[in-house]
């Protein structure tokens, strides 16, 4: 029983943080039906300014309300970055394809990809670095189990930016524009909406996300190298298309059960086994839901 | 002031070897070829860059006494970036272009192997300093090694554990991708469960992971007093950190792929009380390593790691060889650095056996205290015969053994 709660929290707190990548891979679907297969670095990019920035931090401010201030100042710096990057990304490399054939960006993004961790390798050097701490770890006992006060400030800011995203989607004018974009893009034009604008900020909004995902991830595994955005950045991708691509809610919600499986599987006697099991049992479900848990099947006209 | 500068100098011109060096050197001239492998980045890179700081010293002194049969020496050096396949590239690169009469590398057991088939099969002697995978000097009569092998590596610890620390239950976590770890956890297995131990929890993770930490509960729950590790240091940092972040108190105990720099840096306060076999200690008053340790402080500015003297010694057997080869061709080379006998090397007197293992070396046991590295302990070859014997015997006696230790290495 303890160890299915310990593994439960781990697998929230970890399935969080693929919630947060999944976001972007599904938003950016949504409207521009690309998957951006570079998402996953810029995930990394999000880690390394938080690596730079938080290092200058704990030479420059000492105290416990200053850890707290520049840890949030670390992460703002971040998401501006990774905001720039993925603003970038999309003005540069996707724009120019937008009436090309759908492959020639999928091919695009993968090229994309590949520049930022190989280009990440010669800017950052192809070492492990390891993150600094931001915040001053306490450990918890929660009863039969034990945290740290790392996974409590994963958990709260993942639901504060899931939040603040669900606002922006149903509560804004830029919210509808995208849901509308989403929709029907043509249609969505027609009727004045500035579909460059929309997109351009769809991918800031997920770049964003990545970065935050990107310094969440540094504090609970903080050992940080170019080519980590490759794994997270694929279990994410599932995640958002276990969920239902394009769906947000269900972004969140395949990220969970991607983080709970793996916890579960790695804490059993099949550890060695446990990304293999953990997509196994992605198969499965997309066997019985092809659309992924939220997606809504829709059947071609002919 | 002075002093500083030549330092400084020293670190420049070792730190990173121009590109045109390497490909003049190649193009022919007086100088002896000697080609090296080693993971100078990726995860393993402090690996790398030690064995080369320590080879390169090595070259230069010898090169300073006029060099080998009055030709210099010359080290062409490859980064395999931590990678088996990449060693295996780098090595048929250095055998087929660059036409090295030697081969010095790697650390890593998985990236030796890898690359052993392509050395025997050329017939280019290759010493491996510190890949302790008994399978590796098994590729062939090329294949060497400096440093002692797993069985005696993971019976010593097991011995050191069960005896000295009167532990009974331990808990073993395992790289599966690594032929190292998987052969020094088995290795530790038979001879703790010879010793009347129990391995209370068994789990597995993949060079690479980030989070162990559901791996790490099941270990939990199983209470051992001690969790044996047999990783790199790279992993073993974070696998400290979130076994204190779950509670965990007890000891965590590991070979030597735990020596780095990085170890302490990296894991923190979470690596206090832990410890690990090693092939020598910075701190030993043996007037050799004393010699050594000075030298390669003043040149490279910190202490140098037990990866760095086998590196050393490697390069230092091999110019022994050398300059008693008759020709400077792969099987008198060969021949030459199988008769080493009696050899005053940094990490012991080194004599290669019949199966180019060294014979009877010193382990060292290092325990983290203070945020340093600290001797603990020390396994002498004499009295370490019931080690020995319980490493030679207890994988086909053992019934938890799950694969024969032959099978795991290659």
């Amino acid at each position: 029983m303890e160890d299915f709660l310990q593994n439960l929290l781990n697998g929230i707190a970890a399935g969080s943080i693929y919630a947060l990548i999944a976001l972007g891979y599904t938003m950016v679907y949504g409207v521009l039906k690309l998957i951006n297969f570079a998402h996953g670095d810029i995930f990394m990019i999000g880690s390394f300014v938080g690596f730079y920035a938080g290092r200058y931090m704990a030479r420059h401010a000492t105290g416990e309300a200053a850890s707290l201030g520049s840890a949030a100042l670390v992460l703002l710096l971040a998401m501006l970055v990774c905001g720039i990057v993925g603003y970038l990304n999309e003005r540069i490399a996707y724009r120019p394809l937008r009436n090309a054939p759908r492959i020639a960006s999928l091919i695009t993004a993968i090229g994309v990809s590949f520049l930022l961790e190989y280009g990440g390798q010669m800017v950052f050097g192809p070492d492990p670095k390891f993150f600094p701490t931001l915040v001053e770890k306490k450990i918890i006992h929660l009863g039969t189990i034990t945290t740290t006060n790392y996974q409590f400030i994963v958990l709260a800011v993942a639901i504060v930016f899931m939040g603040l995203l669900q606002y922006i989607i149903y509560g804004t004018k830029f919210g509808r524009a995208l849901r509308a974009v989403s929709f029907n893009f043509e249609t969505a034009s027609l009727m004045g909406i500035p579909t460059d604008r929309i997109i351009s900020m769809t991918f800031v909004l997920g770049s964003m996300l990545a970065a935050v995902a990107g310094i969440l991830y540094g504090l609970s595994y903080p050992k940080i190298d170019p080519l980590m955005g490759i794994m997270p950045g694929l279990k994410a991708f599932v995640a958002a298309v276990l969920g239902g691509i394009g769906n947000v809610p269900g972004a969140v919600v395949g990220g969970l059960l991607i983080g709970i499986i793996e916890s579960f599987v790695g804490g059993s006697q099949f550890s060695s086994y446990r990304d293999g099991i953990a997509f196994v049992i992605l198969i499965v479900i997309l066997l019985f839901r092809p659309s992924g848990l939220f997606g809504r099947y829709e059947p071609e006209k002919v | 002031m002075r002093k500083l500068l030549i330092v400084a100098v020293a670190l420049l011109a070792v730190g990173c070897p121009p590109p045109s060096e390497t490909t003049s050197g190649a193009s022919g001239g007086n100088e002896i070829l000697v080609g090296e492998y080693g993971s100078l980045t990726g995860p393993e890179a402090t690996f790398g860059q030690s064995t080369h700081n320590g080879i390169m010293m090595a070259m230069d002194e010898v090169n300073a006494a006029g060099g080998v049969k009055g030709r210099k020496i010359k080290v062409l050096t490859e980064d395999d970036q931590s990678k088996a396949e990449e060693a295996a590239n780098t090595v048929s690169k250095l055998i087929s272009q660059n036409n090295v009469v030697a081969l010095l590398g790697e650390v890593a057991s998985s990236n030796s192997l890898a690359a052993a088939p392509i050395a025997q099969s050329n017939k280019v002697p290759m010493i491996s300093p510190s890949s302790t995978n008994p399978a590796v000097t098994e590729k062939g009569e090329y294949i060497f090694r400096m440093c002692f092998i797993d069985s005696y590596q993971g019976a010593s610890m097991a011995d050191y554990i069960s005896k000295q620390l009167k532990m009974n239950r331990a808990a073993i976590l395992v790289d599966v991708k690594s032929d190292y770890s998987t052969g020094l956890a088995q290795f530790f297995e038979s001879a703790f469960v010879a010793n009347g131990g129990r391995i209370v929890a068994k789990q597995s993770y993949a060079k690479g992971d980030n989070d162990f930490r559901s791996q790490l509960t099941a270990i939990r729950s199983a209470n051992p007093q001690v969790i044996f590790i047999p990783g790199y240091y790279n992993d073993i940092g974070q696998i400290a950190i979130q076994a204190r972040d779950l509670g965990i108190t007890q000891p965590l105990a590991g070979g030597d792929g735990w020596e780095s720099p990085k170890l302490v840096e990296i894991g923190g306060k979470a690596m206090e009380g832990s410890f690990y076999s090693n092939h020598y200690f910075a701190g030993d008053p043996d007037p050799r390593v004393r010699q050594f340790v000075e030298m390669y402080r003043e040149r490279f500015g910190q202490t140098p790691d037990s990866l760095a003297a086998l590196g050393y010694d490697a390069a230092k057997v091999l110019v022994n060889a050398m300059s008693k080869a008759a020709q400077l061709d792969g099987p008198s080379i060969r021949d030459q650095i199988a008769a080493t006998k009696g050899f005053p090397g940094v990490t012991g007197v080194i004599t290669l056996g019949p199966d180019r293992n060294p014979i009877g070396k010193k382990l060292a046991i290092l325990e983290v205290r203070n945020g340093d590295v600290v001797l603990k302990d020390t396994f002498e070859p004499a009295g370490s015969s019931a080690a020995a014997a319980a490493a030679t015997t207890a994988p086909t006696t053992a019934p938890t053994a799950t694969t024969a230790p032959a099978k795991s290495g290659t």
